[in-house]
């Protein structure tokens, strides 16, 4: 069966067929298959990045998803190597029971391996240990005309730099070496509170980051006026004590693509005020399970339909953190002006840790996250409006989220993209990468 | 935790299944063809949590070969809880058409190699007065269908074999179970033009084969929604049917 995948946004709306590869010996077979009938191709995992990034520029992607076995676990010290199309989940589901969890996670665990470190995420606790390539112990990496090598901080360290964070474009990897943390149970003891504006945003991610593992806001995006700022701060760390359970609850999928977005000014005003209200003004403890904590989304299978046919855009950028305070707002102006935005709009500040990878988008800073439903107007009025806030502010977005920043934004805010198009393999190019390049 | 022995233990089927019996710590004894994919399906298996698990390469249309297989096997294992048989080959059936070594070679592949191996098996295990033959056959083999009725007999044969089979051993309290898969996301299927709701994950079927294994099911459709679309298939009457091109 050859497969019709598409990125997580569905915008823009390219569907790519898919080569499987169940084995490693299947990689180089394949990609020649693909170079061959169709010049260029580009790995593709899980589908997890937002827009155009995972989508390639022949519309033929390698898929990795399927190459997804275990090569060595070691449960003693905390390592796990696995192929590239093995997800965060998978590992969880193992490593959990045994008393490990991830050093760093994004907000699934449905990203492969090899697509955690092509788009180099980050997480809650960025502050604390910076972006996934700090749980890398190497990688081997595979190019069209090259023997496979293996890469880390001391093997071939210009490829390491350049493959993380490098979109895909270095060569394929076939497998990662990861290192795991131990956990003394799968619960998180989380802290919850209100804040009503940014400056208290700022003070409570001052107070919390220096005590907490892990931190997060959500911001009620169309809040103006008085209002404007207003939002939960989320802090959390793995609980000391009670037993390691691997989330068992089945996910309840979006069954149906409606054919327009559920996601409108009416429903999400009125489900921001719903849930701001909701949250209580004092400090709340609670534990929860690190299912919960880390990936509420995932609850949901599929909820990228609710925005219907056209799909949508994720919006995440970094604003450095001198500049952060008086950005955000101008940002937040702007989005409660023009209505549109998501239920799930999240702030968080990023730490000073560097990434080794050359195109990691995480800067210390604080960085803003959020999806609009797609329509004609986002892309001549919103966000437009936005990108000038944040080259103004001497910020970035995320390049695994995005699907409309012009090339010179993107070449102005990550000078190491000549590097990277110089070690890019010549037969891996995507949709992303053709547009802002040029 | 049970004892297993897998035939064919790199096709995506029953390595969906070796997962979910490594996951409960069985001890498995895996053969194939392809020493370096035994090789890592046995690294997979040993880091999801198998408590041990042995390689034996061997082609299982080598009829020749099989009992010192199962000899290997069974001091491995010291007992066999559960053979599960999966290899197979899906053959071009224009080629077969055309070439009478192709036809027998694939319906060797398929079919009587399985019967030899099953004939082997079902011996042993009624010895041991314990345990279940699992056999993947498929829905093809309910319908010689003219797109694929060369795999299609190779597959009646196993079926009707294993239900012959099954009424027999189960005199000596081993179990036979028949497990048909309609089209399933594996290698095998690579480049089929199939239609996405009928297509099955690996793991979703691996977790109905092994439930159906704990159950003792005679025969087992994967997914379950086959049993219905074969039964009506089985309905259409030969004037149509000869005329169909399904």
């Amino acid at each position: 069966m050859t497969a019709s995948l598409a990125s997580w946004g569905n915008y823009p709306h390219a569907p790519q067929s898919g080569l499987p590869c169940h084995w490693q010996a299947d990689i180089g077979p394949q990609w020649q298959q693909l170079i061959e009938s169709h010049g260029t191709t580009l790995p593709f995992g899980n589908g997890r990045s937002y827009g155009d990034s995972c989508l390639a520029g022949s519309d033929h992607v390698l898929q990795l998803r399927p190459l997804n076995r275990f090569i060595e676990a070691d449960w003693e010290n905390g390592e796990v190597c696995a192929e590239a199309g093995v997800t965060l989940g998978e590992i969880l589901q193992l490593a959990i029971p045994r008393g490990w969890f991830l050093p760093v996670t994004p907000g699934t665990r449905h990203v492969t391996l090899g697509g955690a470190v092509a788009n180099d995420v980050h997480g809650k606790n960025h502050h604390r240990r910076g972006t996934f390539a700090h749980s890398l112990v190497c990688f081997e990496l595979h190019r069209s005309v090259q023997s496979p090598m293996v890469c880390s901080l001391r093997e071939n360290p210009q490829w390491f730099a350049a493959t993380i964070g490098g979109l895909g474009l270095t060569g394929v990897i076939t497998w990662v070496r990861i290192r795991l943390r131990r956990i003394q149970s799968s619960l998180i003891d989380s802290t919850r509170v209100r804040f009503d504006c940014l400056d208290d945003f700022f003070a409570l991610s001052t107070e919390m980051d220096a005590r907490h593992e892990y931190s997060v806001a959500w911001i009620d995006c169309l809040a103006s006026g008085n209002a404007q700022g207003r939002g939960c701060f989320t802090a959390g760390d793995h609980c000391e004590t009670e037993g390691l359970e691997v989330a068992a609850r089945r996910s309840l999928p979006v069954p149906i693509r409606p054919p327009v977005s559920l996601v409108n000014p009416l429903t999400l005003k009125l489900f921001n005020h719903l849930y701001w209200k909701r949250q209580s003004a004092n400090r709340q403890y609670r534990k929860v399970a690190y299912s919960s904590f880390f990936y509420p989304l995932d609850n949901i299978e599929y909820w990228n339909r609710i925005y219907g046919r056209k799909g949508f855009q994720q919006f995440q950028c970094v604003l450095p953190a001198s500049v952060a305070a008086a950005a955000l707002a101008e940002l937040l102006k702007s989005i409660a002006r023009s209505g549109s935005g998501s239920f799930l709009a999240v702030l968080k500040r990023c730490g000073d840790i560097p990434s080794p990878g050359w195109l990691s988008f995480p800067m210390p800073g604080t960085s803003l996250a959020l999806d609009f439903p797609q329509n004609t107007e986002l892309a001549t009025k919103l966000l437009p409006r936005l990108d000038a806030i944040v080259r103004d502010a001497g910020g970035r977005l995320y390049p695994a989220k995005d699907a409309h920043m012009s090339g010179s934004d993107f070449r102005q805010a990550y000078p190491a993209w000549k590097q990277l198009e110089a070690m890019r393999d010549p037969t891996l190019i995507s949709r992303f990468w053709q547009r802002v390049i040029r | 935790m049970k004892k297993i022995l897998i035939v064919g233990a790199t096709s995506a089927i029953a390595c969906a299944c070796a997962r979910l019996w490594a996951a409960d710590r069985s001890e498995l004894f895996l053969v194939g063809r392809d020493e370096k994919k035994l090789r890592q399906t046995c690294a997979d298996l040993q880091a999801r949590g198998a408590k041990r698990v042995t390689t034996f390469v061997m082609d299982a249309s080598d009829i020749a070969a099989h009992p010192a297989m199962y000899e290997k096997c069974l001091a491995t294992l010291q007992t066999v809880d559960i053979c599960l048989v999966a290899y197979g080959s899906l053959p071009n059936q224009h080629a077969c058409e055309q070439s009478v070594e192709q036809a027998m070679e694939q319906f060797a592949n398929n079919g009587s190699s399985m019967i030899a191996l099953l004939t082997l098996l079902a011996n042993r295990m009624a010895a041991q007065h314990r345990g279940t033959l699992a056999v993947i056959s498929s829905v093809a083999g309910d319908r010689g269908r003219p797109s694929n009725y060369l795999y299609g007999a190779a597959k009646a044969a196993v079926s009707t074999f294993c239900e012959g089979l099954r009424a027999r051993l189960f005199k000596s309290a081993v179990h036979v179970i028949t497990i048909k898969p309609g089209v399933v996301d594996t290698p095998m299927t690579l480049g089929l033009a199939l239609p996405a709701l009928l297509v099955a994950q690996p793991d979703t079927v691996a977790r109905r084969i092994v439930a159906g294994i704990n159950r003792q099911v005679a025969v087992l459709y994967v997914p379950g929604f086959w049993g219905l679309i074969m039964w009506l298939i089985r309905l259409i009457p030969q004037p149509l049917f000869k005329r169909l091109n399904l």
